[in-house]
């Protein structure tokens, strides 16, 4: 910048020509360049106020905004957090359908010792030996003595445990928090919840982890932290389960079986509302799995979901239901029996002649395997394989339980013609009881097949369709007539008519080679009230024997139907269903006081 | 003028910072009020579901049932049976209405006779 001179000599040359005071000039100039500077000086102070306007503002603003907030927002407790995640952090329990407790968490305590902080090792040990009777002096002077500085050395202290160690006053012997897996009904539903564990154990505190069953299928859900401790609802019914469980023990004795089971499923949710196995165990205190042996022999053996077997004649009614569905028969046509029949150099007979021919529902009332057969031969292997498959009978069961994955049904290969007429009355392939409920579920509930859970529904299944309404009519009086007329004349509980079919199967030996002539699976497959089918129930009693006639019998009318019939006329009153009119009202109304 | 005006504000802050103490010690003391209560409720939570668990394991069915058959005698507990359903036609209705005064007298003068 070229600045400007205080005395230009243009202009005092000029003033002086002028006769003026050419100081004056100076004067002029230098009060202009003071003003340009003080002009220059004010603007910059006016922009630094402006900037620090702006500062306190914005620094004012946001408190103000803040408090505004603060003023405006709900009010919460700043340390709720903290102790909402020490319940979180627990399983969350198992209700039955009704809510009733199946699975909880208990507080416990274990018991640890630290020897090198004991003052007297020895009577230590001698005190402890007397409060556990299973510990063993020597054994726990020796840990006490010895150089470890950490010993486990007992796992769920009762309160009382825990006092009576605490009296002792050791101070090397502490204890450690922990929340122990507790199933207040014991042996009951045993199966379906499984078990549980300790999973990475620590001083203050051990996961648990679930072995089996529902425990373990529902692992995530039971451990997870946005469910909240929001219980898992089973379809069980505790006291219909219960009650089940009861009987088939009782039944299971009668007829001196080795093992039985049962299942009770809602035709029209595909909820299964008691599913016993017998014999059982305390999940409580989980046996360990067999280490030589069949494992089917073991108590942990789910015989209603991991049991596949040949289930016989219970079969003939999908080969029927097919059959009328398909249009090649319908109930009263009539079906040469004369047997035997040859297939591919395999004979099949009936249990007794029935003469030359029989209709399609006496087929199934008197249980003609050649009958059944004959109508097989009608369908086809490929149609009836298919069929079978929409019923859920090949593969396994989705239930929610871990076992339900591996117990897969064993299917022919391939499926030959003689593989056919055998499926169709229930030999050359295996399922498990609980498919057989399913499947009999989408049989009587109108036809539409059903997916059976262990969880609540509150909705039907609107299953794809298997065969028609009409069809299913059609079946349910046919398995009514098995028990009003036929096989199964014992199950006609008074008022609930029950329908059902039995099937009295030899079971495979183990090594292969034919079947044993005297151990049967006896089966009994019912749905109540046959008229409006409700409930479908499965009994299966493993190798039965009935001694109290003349001759031993193991045919399921004689063994799995009484059974069946006992937990119908026991159950149906728990499951809330009125039996029809035809009870008789001679003696009026039996007070439960009675 | 502008004194006053110095002083009121003053004042003004002192006071403000009076109250904001006074509110800062009243809310840690609710704040410890509300961890005991938290503390409490976490107790009585775990008191609960042992209680919980105690009722479901005194409910078990089995001991019901054994129960119930020790105490036949007293109380002849059966299990629930299809007999038991009925219709609403078979109670009798409508429910007498009891006078305490007039069927009271009644029903001890019943009682004396019948001793």
């Amino acid at each position: 910048m070229i600045r400007k001179p205080l005395r230009p000599l243009a202009e005092v040359l000029r003033a002086r020509a002028r006769g003026e005071n050419p100081r004056e000039i100076e004067k002029d100039n230098i009060r202009a360049r003071h003003e340009a500077m003080k002009d220059g000086a004010r603007l910059r102070a006016e922009g630094r106020l402006l900037i620090l306007c702006i500062f306190f503002l914005g620094a004012f603003g946001a408190v103000g905004g803040r408090m505004a907030v603060l003023a405006s927002s709900d009010p919460t407790e700043p340390k709720a957090a903290r102790f909402g995640e020490q319940i979180l952090s627990s399983r969350a329990d198992i209700v039955d359908r009704k809510g009733r407790l199946l699975a909880t968490n208990f507080e416990t305590f274990s018991l640890y010792a630290q020897p090198q902080r004991m003052v007297a090792p020895k009577v230590a040990a001698e005190r402890l030996a007397q409060i556990f009777p299973d510990l063993e002096i020597t054994k726990l002077t020796g840990l006490f003595t010895g150089d470890r500085k950490f010993v486990w050395v007992k796992r769920n202290l009762s309160p009382e445990q825990k006092q009576a160690v605490h009296d002792i006053g050791e101070p090397g012997l502490q204890f450690g928090p922990r929340e122990m897996r507790l199933y207040p009904n014991g042996a009951i539903a045993a199966h379906v919840l499984g078990g549980a564990r300790y999973g990475r154990e620590g001083v203050s505190s051990a996961e648990v982890i679930g072995v089996a069953g529902v425990e373990r299928a529902f692992e995530d859900r039971l451990r997870s932290i946005d469910r909240g401790n929001e219980p898992l609802r089973l379809s069980i019914d505790l006291s219909v389960q219960a009650a089940t469980e009861e009987i088939l023990a009782g039944g299971m004795r009668l007829m001196q079986a080795k093992g039985a089971s049962a299942v009770l499923m809602r035709v029209q949710t595909g909820e299964i509302v008691a599913l016993a196995s017998l014999p059982d165990f305390d999940p409580n205190q989980r046996p360990r799995p067999l280490t030589t042996g069949d494992q089917g022999d073991s108590p942990l053996f789910n015989r209603a979901l991991q049991g596949v077997y040949e289930l016989g004649s219970v079969f003939k009614i999908f080969t029927m239901a097919q059959g009328i569905d398909l249009g090649l028969v319908n109930a009263h046509t009539e079906i040469d029996t004369t047997g035997p029949l040859k297939s591919g150099g395999h004979k099949i007979r009936d249990y007794r002649d029935y003469g030359p021919s029989l209709s399609v529902r006496d087929v199934l009332v008197k249980s003609s395997n050649i009958g059944t057969a004959r109508v097989a031969m009608e369908i086809g292997a490929h149609r009836q394989k298919a069929f079978l498959d929409q019923l859920g009978l090949l593969e396994a069961t989705p239930v929610e339980m871990v076992e339900a994955k591996g117990a897969a049904p064993l299917l022919p290969k391939p499926w030959s013609e003689t593989s056919m007429l055998t499926i169709s009355y229930g030999h050359g392939m295996s399922a498990s009881p609980v498919h057989l409920a399913s499947a009999y579920a989408a049989m009587v509930n109108g036809g539409t097949a059903v997916t059976p859970t262990l969880l609540k529904q509150d909705a039907p299944q609107e299953g794809p369709r298997v065969i028609s309404q009409q069809t299913s009519a059609v079946v349910r009086d046919m398995l009514r007539g098995v028990v009003v007329e036929g096989t199964a004349s014992m199950a006609d509980v008074p008022g609930y008519y029950v329908g059902g079919k039995t099937g009295t199967a030899d079971k495979p030996k183990p090594q292969g080679g034919g079947y044993f002539e005297d151990k049967v699976i006896a089966t009994f497959a019912s749905v109540f009230p046959a008229h409006k089918p409700e409930y479908v129930l499965i009994v299966t009693l493993d190798e039965p024997r009935e001694t109290t006639g003349e001759e031993e019998r193991r045919t399921a009318g004689w063994t799995a139907v009484p059974v069946a019939a006992e937990t119908i006329r026991r159950v149906a009153p728990l499951l809330g269903l009125r039996p029809g009119v035809e009870r008789s009202l001679k003696s009026g109304v039996t007070l439960a006081s009675d | 003028m502008r004194s006053v005006l110095f002083l009121s504000t003053a004042s003004l802050v002192l006071l403000l910072a009076g109250w904001a103490y006074n509110e800062n010690y009243k809310t840690k003391a609710e704040i410890a009020a509300v961890e005991t209560l938290q503390r409490d409720i976490a107790a009585k939570g775990k008191r609960l579901a042992v209680l919980k668990a105690e009722w479901a394991y005194l409910n078990r069915p089995d001991r019901l049932r054994k129960l119930a058959e020790m105490k036949f005698d007293e109380l002849g507990l059966l299990p629930f049976e299809p007999g038991q359903f009925a219709t609403t036609r078979e109670i009798s209705k409508p429910l007498p209405v009891f006078d305490i005064f007039k069927d009271g007298v009644e029903a001890m003068a019943r009682l004396e006779e019948a001793q």
